[in-house]
């Protein structure tokens, strides 16, 4: 299982952003992984908590998007689904076609809870702590 | 109270942060965001939550270091494949022989992938060729960052040919990519023929398939054709050899098209 790797990497790219946008925590992640990226949700859905204790996605929501496979046909030009792991157009029959979705897992967004003082002082005052 | 957060609102007052989330009870709510202020001053508060959109691969920090391994291969003029399979497809005794065949022409250097042990090291050791063992303690694949550590260690001048033998697993190692020039997926007889069915993510991503152990085919109920066809399915145009390294069988076309690469 390298879904705890795979959540490790996640918290470590959100927690950047939270640094980087002055916010206090992260409150929902959403990401998008590919029927052919290797990530299996469940096993993601598993580690993100443990991967996320201690830092400033303690708590925080996954939301998981799942990518279908996609196929461009060099043949007829159209973008189809195979079915099951079929790698052939599905409009043409053609077998000349790359792989154009569901290879990514991706970050897609962060839902940030902003600090509290910095939107008191109603100001440009969003502290930095980086 | 919201389970969720422990959100609520108090008597006359409203939470000190608007948010809004499913509660587990399906309750549903909006806090509202007005208050009066015990210092007598009034204001607008930005919004507490703020949603950044993105397109960001997760593993961009590996492929950074993986782009900076396949750089650094090419300077050298160096081809490196890394090699896939489940444990015990016979990844090891390939490379021996491969190695043992083509060393007099092409300089080979390997980096060997286990969770523990450094038997593989060991065992390549004799064939001549640099060999680095890395114990992944634990992890289920190599990543780029381990890769870059040893490449300066195993990479002679003069080196042609870098396998890099990836820990023996179907899933994990596919979604790391290392630097390679690509990668190539092994599959052993003893195996179901619906591997590349039942592991696409894999042999998606492999230019080259090897079917091993084919001196087992006449004592197991496996069909090769049928094999070859699942290789095609998920992967057309995948190219495909099939050789025992036992026998020796099918070893020639491997090692030629090895040397094709780097001449």
């Amino acid at each position: 299982m390298h879904e705890l790797s795979l959540a490790r990497a996640l918290v470590e790219q959100v927690e950047t952003i939270v640094r980087r946008e002055g916010a206090d925590a992260a409150l929902a992640v959403t990401v998008s992984v590919g029927a052919l990226s290797g990530v299996d949700r469940e096993a993601l859905e598993f580690a993100f908590p443990l991967a996320s204790e201690g830092t400033s996605l303690a708590g925080c929501r996954l939301r998981v998007e799942e990518t279908p496979v996609e196929l461009s046909c060099d043949d007829c030009g159209q973008t189809t689904r195979p079915e099951r792991m079929d790698m052939v157009c599905a409009r043409c029959g053609s077998r000349g076609i790359r792989l154009t979705g569901g290879m990514d897992f991706l970050l897609r967004s962060v839902e940030l809870g902003m600090r509290e003082e910095g939107a008191a002082a109603g100001g440009p005052g969003r502290s930095d702590h980086v | 109270m919201c389970e969720e957060c422990g959100c609520h609102t108090p008597a006359g007052g409203a939470p000190s942060r608007p948010h809004t989330h499913p509660h587990a009870r399906g309750e549903a709510h909006d806090h509202p965001h007005a208050h009066a202020h015990g210092a007598g001053h009034a204001h607008t508060h930005d919004p507490a939550t703020r949603t950044i959109t993105l397109q960001q691969r997760v593993l961009e920090r590996n492929d950074r270091a993986a782009a900076a391994n396949r750089a650094w291969l090419a300077e050298r003029g160096v081809v490196a494949l890394n090699l896939i399979s489940s444990p015990g497809a016979g990844k090891t005794l390939l490379l021996e022989r491969t190695i043992e065949r083509i060393r007099g022409r092409t300089a080979c250097a390997v980096i060997a992938g286990d969770q523990f042990t450094d038997n593989d090291k060991r065992r390549l050791d004799r064939t001549g060729a640099p060999v680095v063992q890395i114990e992944t303690h634990g992890a289920c694949h190599l990543d780029a960052e381990r890769v870059a550590r040893v490449l300066p260690e195993v990479v002679r001048d003069g080196t042609r040919l870098l396998f890099i033998e990836n820990v023996g697993n179907l899933v994990c190692p596919a979604a790391f990519d290392l630097g390679e020039t690509f990668k190539v997926g092994l599959l052993s007889t003893a195996e179901g023929e619906d591997k590349p069915l039942k592991y696409p993510a894999l042999f998606v991503n492999c230019r080259v398939a090897v079917v091993t152990k084919t001196d087992l085919i006449p004592h197991l109920d496996w069909d090769l054709a049928k094999c070859r066809r699942f290789l095609q399915q998920v992967n057309p145009g995948i190219y495909a050899f099939e050789l025992s390294a036992r026998t020796g069988e099918g070893l020639d076309a491997w090692c030629a098209y090895l040397e094709r690469l780097v001449a």
